[in-house]
This record gives structure tokens, C-alpha cells and sequence, in this order.
């Protein structure tokens, strides 16, 4: 007998898997049909391959404009934009917290101009274009919708997504601004604009992705992501909105790294549990709305700053299990981005990479080939308990929302990232070139992508020069306008669009809907 | 002096990564010292403040943006500023080696970059803190 060998999840794993392992095959079921373990869609990629959308983003909107027409020139079909911290937590490229951090990991946005540079020459109707932004997204998001009014988009045709998934962020990541329920409620606004003037557009990525990165196994990822999501389907069904007209818009966004069956099990389980969820316990009747759509890619948490060749390696591997679990978008972390955003080289081998498995692997030949075997169903089967598991524990402790508030989830997660830095180290969870395989010569030093600090203070002059220039009147009256409808119980998204419109800053609306919503009290758990 | 040694945990500036920074205050916790953790997103004059208050033995500044030499170029002046120049001023984080002399430079006692293991931040402090 050998020693018990069990998943990152906690799982068992036998040593070999029959037919007696496989449950009632009404629950494996067949691609497109409920409860979708197989995939969404009957033909996945033989009718469409998954979307190419590596994140990106640095500098100016200019420099961002050229690296965006470059990976399209590369064959890369969607866009998901990285912005700089200022912009994610809501400051102008001039504030004072903003020194030192103007373009550094994303680009600086401060007004519509911006946008209107970054997206150049892009046809916003064939290249969808997802934002990376949480915390200062309902302004983000409305910029992007004016960008396409002023262009001359019909918005009730445009499709796009934004992360906009702010409890996450409380949880890691964290670029929160406001406090949770204020914060909830404008996703909340956001949702229900959508839903009613940009029917098309995914307005959250419910990110399990980042509670992942920051100590959560595949299981909490999972259970952690549902009952976040379920949280924004409460808050919009609470305003009236029926499940039918807005639950097809959420999607999902989840990370690969560890261990190959366990995260392949994780996606296929989450489908099945979703599609489960939204019918029966909201009672949707529309299958799409069912529909579990998710962006996964390979993590960061799965990349060393040790030998980062390895990073080529492991990303190739992500990608396969991302195609093998029915992803809509792939995304992968590249070689070099344990440490830095990725050069245009880094880039560029993550996009062959997808590319490889399509065009001479025959990954999008047939769907979900690994449909029937009996060890992917069996953990398919047990992921799912587990995940359920997990769900019911949060709903016990008064719900995710309340978990988040007072700091649960992250005392839970931070204690297991410690745990299993804790194993890294003594060499009980192994991993290549950091516990074992450490080679001897010299490791090539970090490098970072360079920021170019000439054009970032041409881009401070230019903001400067666009409050000077604009319509002050209109500014003020818009800026009045978001104070308003944040302080009482309208939708802030109109307001929020003529402000953008009249070119108000990222930081002059963040700072009227500080004034009526506060600051987050970050509680402090490690 | 008698007592635990005090050591304030602080993420400078904007960036969200507080993984390693939990991870390092849990470990100094482990070995016996006081942790005063700021969470998220402090200014330098945010930080130096937390530091007198809680009248600690250690700074230590967590940083994976990338922009630690500006961090640490403001939190020097802070640091004369406020008089915390007594206190063991530890960097963390994102830092590539080439960047360490110019920390030194600026008055850093012990840059720790990724990877450097959590014991060695532990020896560090119960070596030069006693």
C-alpha cells in the first residue's frame, strides 16, 4: 500500500479509478444542455474557439494604444485592460498618493480623453474589450460607454465586460474605496444600468481568481466566488429586476495553478453547481442564465521568480487545463510576470501558447474530451460536495457579505497562505527551482518594465490642461449631480455619465461619492 | 529595555499585494515578537506616525508595485523628520538586488526580497534588536 495521497482541496485521491467511481450519468449530461457539466455550449470550440485576451496595460494611454494594436496584429481577439493604482483606487495622475505610482503597473487614466487615445483605431464591436477595475469601476465603466456613444456605438449592441467585483477585493487585491454596503450598492447601480440600457454588456466578473492568490485552495475559490455572486444576485433582485434580465450578464473569472485534475474537476463541478443554483433557487427559466461563463487563466500564484523559463513551461500546462475545463477567455499569467508587467516578448509566447493548443494540438476538435473518465467524473462529483460544503459554512456565519465586513474570509485565507509557505519551506509542498531542483549559478536579476517618467508628466500637464480648458459650469453641476444621486436612492450611472462626458476626473467623481459614501475601514487580520 | 520586541508591518503607497506582508507579520508573531500590522495603502507621514505611536523597535515597509525606491526616498526624509532613525528600517518585497545598495544608500538596515526565508527575518531582528 502506499501513503494516502490527497488534492490541494483536501480530497482523497485513489490510486486507480473504474467504472463504480463514475455517478448517475444524468449528471454528467451533454455539452449545452443543464446542468452543463460538459460545457455551455453543444459545439464550444468547434464553433468558436475560446477569446484570446491577455491583460494589458502600462504607462500612458498612447504607449497602452500601441501594445493593444500589437497583440491584435498578433491574433489576439479580445482586449483586457490593466489600469495604474491611481486609477483603481480612484486619484488623479497629480494627487499626492499617486507620486511614484503614475503608469507603473497599468495606465494612467484621469478623463474620457484618455479612453478616447487608448481604444484608437479599435473597432469596439469586432475586439470586446474587458477593464480590470473594482473599486472606481461604475466611473470606468461609464467612461467606456460614453467613449462608445461619442463613436457612434449603438449601446444597446455592445457587449464588453468589467470586473466590477468589489467584495473580492476587500478579500485580496484590494483596490476597495468605499465601504461594503455603499460599495455593494453601486454594483448594484451598475448591474441594473446594464441590464436596461446596455443589455449586452457583462457589468461583473465575479472573481474567485483573486481569493485564490491570496491563500484560498480550489474549493473556497469555487464556493467563495458563488456566494459572492449570489450576493449581487440578491441585491439586484431586491430592486424588482427579474432573474431572467440580468443573471446571463454575470460571468466569472478563475485561476489555474496546482495541482491538473483537481482545477480541471473545479470548473467542470463549479458548472453543474451554478447552473443547479441560479435555476433552483432563483428560479431562472432561461437556460443561459444558467450558464456559467468564465474567463481562466493561468495564475500568477503558480509562477517563481526562480529560473522563470519554468513560467513558459507551467503556463503552457495552464492553458491546457483551461481548454480541457470549457473556458469562454483564456488569459495567461506570462513568463515573466511573477515580478513585472509582462515585456511584448512574454507577452507574445503566452499568446502562442493559446494559440498552439488551438491550431496543432486539436484542443478544439471535439468537447470536453474528458468527459466520462472515471477519475475526472468521480472528482467532479466530490469537488462539488466540497464546494457546497464550504457554501453552507459561509451562509451559517450570517453570509459572505457579512464575513467579508468584518474580516472572516480574510483572517481564514491569510492563515492558509501562511500555512503553505510554511510547507514550502520546510519542503512538504514541493515546488521546482524554489524547495528543489535550485540551481547553483547566478539568477538573472528582476527586471522591471520601464516606466517612462517623461511622457507620465506630459500626462499630468495635459490632465492639468484639460480642467483649464473644459466647461467648468457643466463640470460642477455634473460633479453636484453624482453627489445627489449618491445621496439618495437613484441609479448614480447617469449622473456618473454626464460627469465623464463633460470631462470630470477619475478622482474629482471618486472624491463627490467619498464625501457622501466615507472610506472603507479596512479591518486589520493577519 | 524589557519586554517584546515591537515591530510595525506597513504597506506604503497603492499597491494591494498584502499576502507577503500578512505572512511575514504571522511568522514575527510566531517568534515571539509584537506585530503592529497597518494594513493597506499608508502614506510615509501615515506610517511614521504608527511608528511613534506604537513606539516600536522595527519598521518594516512591504512593496511589489515596483516603486520602492521612491517610497523609501520620502520615508528616508520622514524618518530624520520624526527621529525614527534609531528604529531597524526593514524593506520587503518585489525588490531586485540591484536596487539593494541604493536602499542601503538611503538608510535601509535589511532588504528581504521574495523568497528570502521567513527565519531570516526573525535572526535579523533578535540580532541587531536586543
Amino acid at each position: 500500500m502506499s501513503d494516502a495521497v490527497f488534492n490541494e482541496s483536501g480530497l482523497e485521491i485513489k490510486p486507480v479509478y473504474g467504472p463504480d467511481d463514475v455517478g448517475d450519468p444524468e449528471r454528467i449530461g451533454a455539452p449545452g444542455e443543464f446542468p452543463f457539466t460538459r460545457g455551455i455550449h453543444a459545439l464550444m470550440y468547434r464553433k468558436r474557439p475560446f477569446t484570446m485576451r491577455q491583460y494589458a496595460g502600462f504607462g500612458t494611454p498612447r504607449e497602452t494604444n500601441e501594445r493593444f494594436h500589437y497583440l491584435i496584429e498578433q491574433g489576439q481577439t479580445g482586449l483586457n485592460v490593466a489600469f495604474d493604482l491611481p486609477t483603481q483606487v480612484g486619484l488623479d495622475s497629480d494627487s499626492d498618493m499617486a507620486a511614484g505610482e503614475v503608469g507603473r503597473v497599468g495606465m494612467a487614466v484621469d478623463t474620457l480623453e484618455d479612453f478616447e487615445i487608448a481604444f484608437e483605431g479599435i473597432d469596439l464591436e469586432k475586439i470586446t474589450v474587458s477593464l480590470t477595475i473594482n473599486g472606481s469601476a461604475a466611473i470606468l465603466m461609464a467612461m467606456y460607454f460614453a467613449l462608445a456613444e461619442k463613436r457612434g456605438y449603438d449601446l444597446a449592441r455592445l457587449r464588453g465586460t468589467a470586473q466590477n467585483d468589489i467584495l473580492k477585493e476587500f478579500v485580496g487585491r484590494g483596490t476597495w474605496i468605499f465601504p461594503v454596503e455603499q460599495s455593494m450598492r453601486l454594483v448594484g447601480d451598475t448591474i441594473v444600468y446594464c441590464a436596461e440600457k446596455i443589455p449586452r454588456y457583462s457589468p461583473v466578473s465575479v472573481c474567485g481568481y483573486h481569493i485564490r492568490e491570496s491563500g484560498a485552495n480550489p474549493v473556497q475559490e469555487m464556493a467563495y466566488g458563488f456566494c459572492i455572486a449570489k450576493a449581487y444576485i440578491d441585491l439586484v433582485l431586491e430592486r424588482g429586476l427579474d432573474i431572467d434580465s440580468f443573471a446571463s450578464r454575470l460571468s466569472f473569472n478563475f485561476d489555474i495553478h496546482g495541482n491538473f485534475f483537481e482545477q480541471i474537476s473545479k470548473f467542470r463541478a463549479g458548472r453543474r453547481l451554478w447552473a443547479s443554483i441560479v435555476r433552483d433557487t432563483y428560479g431562472a427559466k432561461d437556460p443561459k442564465s444558467m450558464w456559467l461563463r468564465m474567463i481562466a487563466g493561468g495564475g500568477g500564484g503558480g509562477l517563481t521568480i526562480e529560473q522563470p523559463e519554468n513560467n513558459i513551461v507551467r503556463g503552457a500546462y495552464y492553458a491546457l487545463i483551461s481548454a480541457l475545463s470549457g473556458t469562454q477567455t483564456m488569459a495567461l499569467c506570462s513568463f515573466d510576470e511573477a515580478y513585472t508587467i509582462p515585456s511584448e516578448r512574454a507577452a507574445r509566447i503566452s499568446l502562442r501558447t493559446m494559440q498552439i493548443l488551438i491550431e496543432e494540438m486539436g484542443l478544439a476538435d471535439t468537447v470536453d474530451p474528458l468527459g466520462g473518465s472515471y477519475y475526472v467524473e468521480s472528482l467532479t462529483d466530490e469537488m462539488e460536495k466540497q464546494i457546497k460544503t464550504v457554501m453552507a459554512e459561509v451562509d451559517s456565519q450570517g453570509g459572505i457579505v457579512r464575513a467579508i465586513a468584518e474580516g472572516h474570509v480574510q483572517n481564514a485565507v491569510s492563515r492558509q497562505a501562511y500555512e503553505h509557505h510554511r510547507k514550502l519551506e520546510s519542503g512538504e509542498i514541493r515546488k521546482v527551482g524554489v524547495n528543489c531542483y535550485q540551481v547553483e549559478e547566478e539568477q538573472p536579476d528582476i527586471e522591471f518594465h520601464p516606466t517612462n517618467e517623461q511622457e507620465c508628466s506630459k500626462k499630468i500637464g495635459r490632465l492639468q490642461a484639460i480642467r483649464a480648458e473644459r466647461d467648468s459650469t457643466e463640470v460642477d453641476e455634473a460633479l453636484s449631480a453624482v453627489r445627489d444621486s449618491a445621496s439618495g436612492r437613484e441609479n448614480v450611472m447617469p449622473s456618473v455619465m454626464r460627469a465623464v462626458t463633460a470631462y470630470a476626473t477619475v478622482g474629482e467623481i471618486t472624491d463627490c461619492l467619498i464625501d457622501v459614501f466615507g472610506k472603507y475601514p479596512e479591518p486589520i487580520r493577519f | 529595555m524589557s519586554g517584546k520586541v515591537r515591530v510595525l508591518i506597513a504597506k506604503p503607497g497603492l499597491d494591494g499585494h498584502d499576502v507577503g506582508a500578512k505572512i511575514v507579520s504571522r511568522a514575527l508573531m510566531e517568534a515571539g515578537f509584537e506585530v503592529i500590522y497597518t494594513g493597506l495603502r499608508k502614506s510615509g507621514e501615515e506610517i511614521a506616525a504608527a511608528a511613534l505611536e506604537e513606539d516600536v523597535d522595527v519598521i518594516g515597509l512591504s512593496v511589489l508595485s515596483g516603486s520602492h525606491l521612491p517610497i523609501c526616498d520620502r520615508f528616508r526624509e520622514l524618518r530624520s523628520k520624526h527621529q525614527l532613525g534609531e528604529k531597524l528600517w526593514l524593506v520587503g518585497g518585489n525588490i531586485p538586488r540591484k536596487d539593494v545598495p541604493a536602499l542601503e544608500e538611503l538608510g535601509v538596515d535589511g532588504v528581504f526580497p521574495v523568497g528570502s526565508p521567513l527565519q531570516s527575518i526573525v535572526d535579523f531582528i533578535n540580532e541587531k534588536v536586543s
